[in-house]
């Protein structure tokens, strides 16, 4: 299942791990990326917080956590290579999966069409 | 019913159509709607400058021109003298010079372009200084020089090792011009004003052109295929690379020349023996500093590891103490250089060259070293 924040992530829910990222239109609007810093394996982030930054060359960004939960794995070819954000940004350029602790917070994402015509 | 709030229109250059057209991303600065990339990418772009040759719209800043009342040059020389402590009257016809204009303090209300036209003195300033500077001219040079901002002329900056091979293709003359030379040429039949000059540390040349005349150059320069169009991003990240100052960020009117290590600007006529000696505004204090010292001085900054700082990071002695000894007013990715660069200002009693000092960055001190500038060498054509 695939959802989407009004900040610009993506989760790829897969029971009750989600996988989370920035959209396409997210990195475009950002620019080349050149830094990227990710929260620790075993963190426990609340949904709003930042949990990651990224950096563009022109500019510092938040990445907030989607939904509040524990920190499972990180990206790290993303930390070596910020590039690969930019390149695939709803692939290998995935940020971090988190164990969702409240699934009900699911329920006000947007879907991939409601997205898509949020940004439009 | 509420009216909504109308914000202030930001002006445009004679090149807006130019840059929406190739898909620039517009946003506001210093009152104007300005690119700050094209589809291509800040990092493309500032690495294809370095490699081949850039197109930068800087129509935004100011081009004045300081006319003798009483037709002698040297009049209008004399008189700017007293704003700005460079050698006005040595400069010869078909020359510029970096100038900064100083305040009774001592401190940098603008960095400019000072150049002979012959008849008459042209100033390029920088675009949120452009009213404020204007005033400070007429109020101080009134009775020498008549004051003339030229709002109809668009300045295109074209930089690069390739920049005078693109050029040249135009106008061949201009192979033949050195660095900080500048001179009247027809290019497509309209008259410009080249000098060889720039803001990225790469050879180069500022093109002033009439407004309705700016747009059909733009295009003929980018026809050659090693020209693009740069945005602002990539400007600022060359220009940091190249330890030259940003105007609001690096200077303000809070530092002097010395502060600013931008001394070399002052020649000996203007300094302490000199036969000029001072006579402009805040002399006291730059004269003095020259001798003794500055309390704090500007600073390249090398980063270790890879996050960026950024202007307004505050720097300290070590990790732990509350104490800040200074403050980064630019730094970010250096595309060329690869790493995280910066400049700032450091209290000159705390610190020495090569020191490893450190800068807060979301809560975390990061080290970084205390370098020369610039970070990537300037390849002027000074021969």
């Amino acid at each position: 299942m695939l959802k989407f924040t009004e900040d610009h992530e993506w989760l790829r829910i897969e029971g009750d791990i989600a996988t989370v990222g920035i959209t396409y239109y997210a990195q475009d609007q950002l620019g080349d990326l050149v830094f990227v810093e990710l929260p620790a394996p075993g963190a426990t982030p609340e949904k709003g917080a930042a949990a990651a930054v990224v950096e563009s060359v022109k500019a510092a960004s938040d990445v907030y956590a989607p939904v509040s939960g524990e920190i499972t794995e990180i990206n790290q070819a993303i930390v070596d290579e910020p590039a690969l954000v930019n390149r695939d940004p709803m692939g290998k350029g995935w940020f971090f999966k988190i164990k969702i602790s409240d699934p009900s917070q699911l329920d006000p994402l947007l879907d991939e069409k409601a997205y898509q015509a949020m940004i439009a | 019913m509420s009216e909504a709030r109308q914000p202030i229109p930001l002006l445009r250059t004679p090149l807006h159509k130019f840059h929406v057209e190739r898909g620039a991303r517009l946003v506001p600065f210093a009152g104007y709607e300005m690119p700050v990339q094209y589809p291509t990418g800040i990092l493309t772009e500032h690495l294809h400058t370095r490699a081949a040759a850039g197109l930068f719209d800087v129509s935004h800043m100011g081009q004045i021109a300081a006319r003798p009342v009483s037709g002698q040059l040297e009049d209008a020389a004399r008189a700017l003298e007293r704003l700005v402590p460079i050698d006005v009257i040595g400069l010869a016809h078909g020359r510029q010079r970096y100038a900064l204009l100083t305040n009774e303090a001592g401190g940098v209300l603008d960095d400019v372009m000072v150049a002979n036209r012959g008849d008459h003195l042209l100033l390029v300033v920088n675009a949120a200084c452009k009213a404020a500077d204007l005033a400070h001219l007429r109020q101080h040079l009134g009775k020498a020089c008549k004051i003339d901002p030229l709002p109809d002329r668009a300045l295109i900056a074209l930089q690069g090792p390739l920049a005078q091979a693109a050029l040249a293709g135009l106008a061949p003359g201009v192979a033949a011009m050195h660095f900080m030379e500048v001179r009247p040429v027809s290019i497509l039949g309209a008259d410009c004003e080249i000098s060889r000059s720039g803001y990225t540390g790469e050879d180069g040349f500022e093109i002033s052109v009439a407004a309705d005349r700016a747009e059909p150059l733009a295009r003929a320069l980018c026809e050659d295929s090693s020209v693009m169009p740069i945005g602002l991003g990539a400007r600022d990240t060359l220009r940091l690379e190249a330890g030259l100052c940003l105007y609001g960020s690096d200077l303000d009117s809070t530092t002097t020349p010395v502060m600013a290590a931008l001394e070399w600007t002052i020649p000996k006529v203007r300094r302490a023996g000199g036969s000029r000696a001072g006579g402009f505004l805040g002399a006291e204090v730059v004269l003095r500093q020259l001798s003794e010292g500055a309390p704090r001085r500007r600073v390249g900054l090398q980063v270790e590891g890879r996050a960026p700082v950024r202007g307004g990071a505050k720097l300290y002695v070590d990790e732990i103490s509350a104490n800040t000894i200074g403050l980064v007013t630019s730094g970010g990715f250096a595309p060329t250089a690869q790493a995280p660069i910066a400049m700032g200002y450091v209290d000159n009693e705390l610190v020495t060259a090569g020191q490893r000092i450190f800068a807060e960055v979301r809560g975390k001190r990061i080290a970084l070293r205390i370098c020369d500038l610039p970070f990537v060498a300037h390849r002027y054509k000074h021969n």
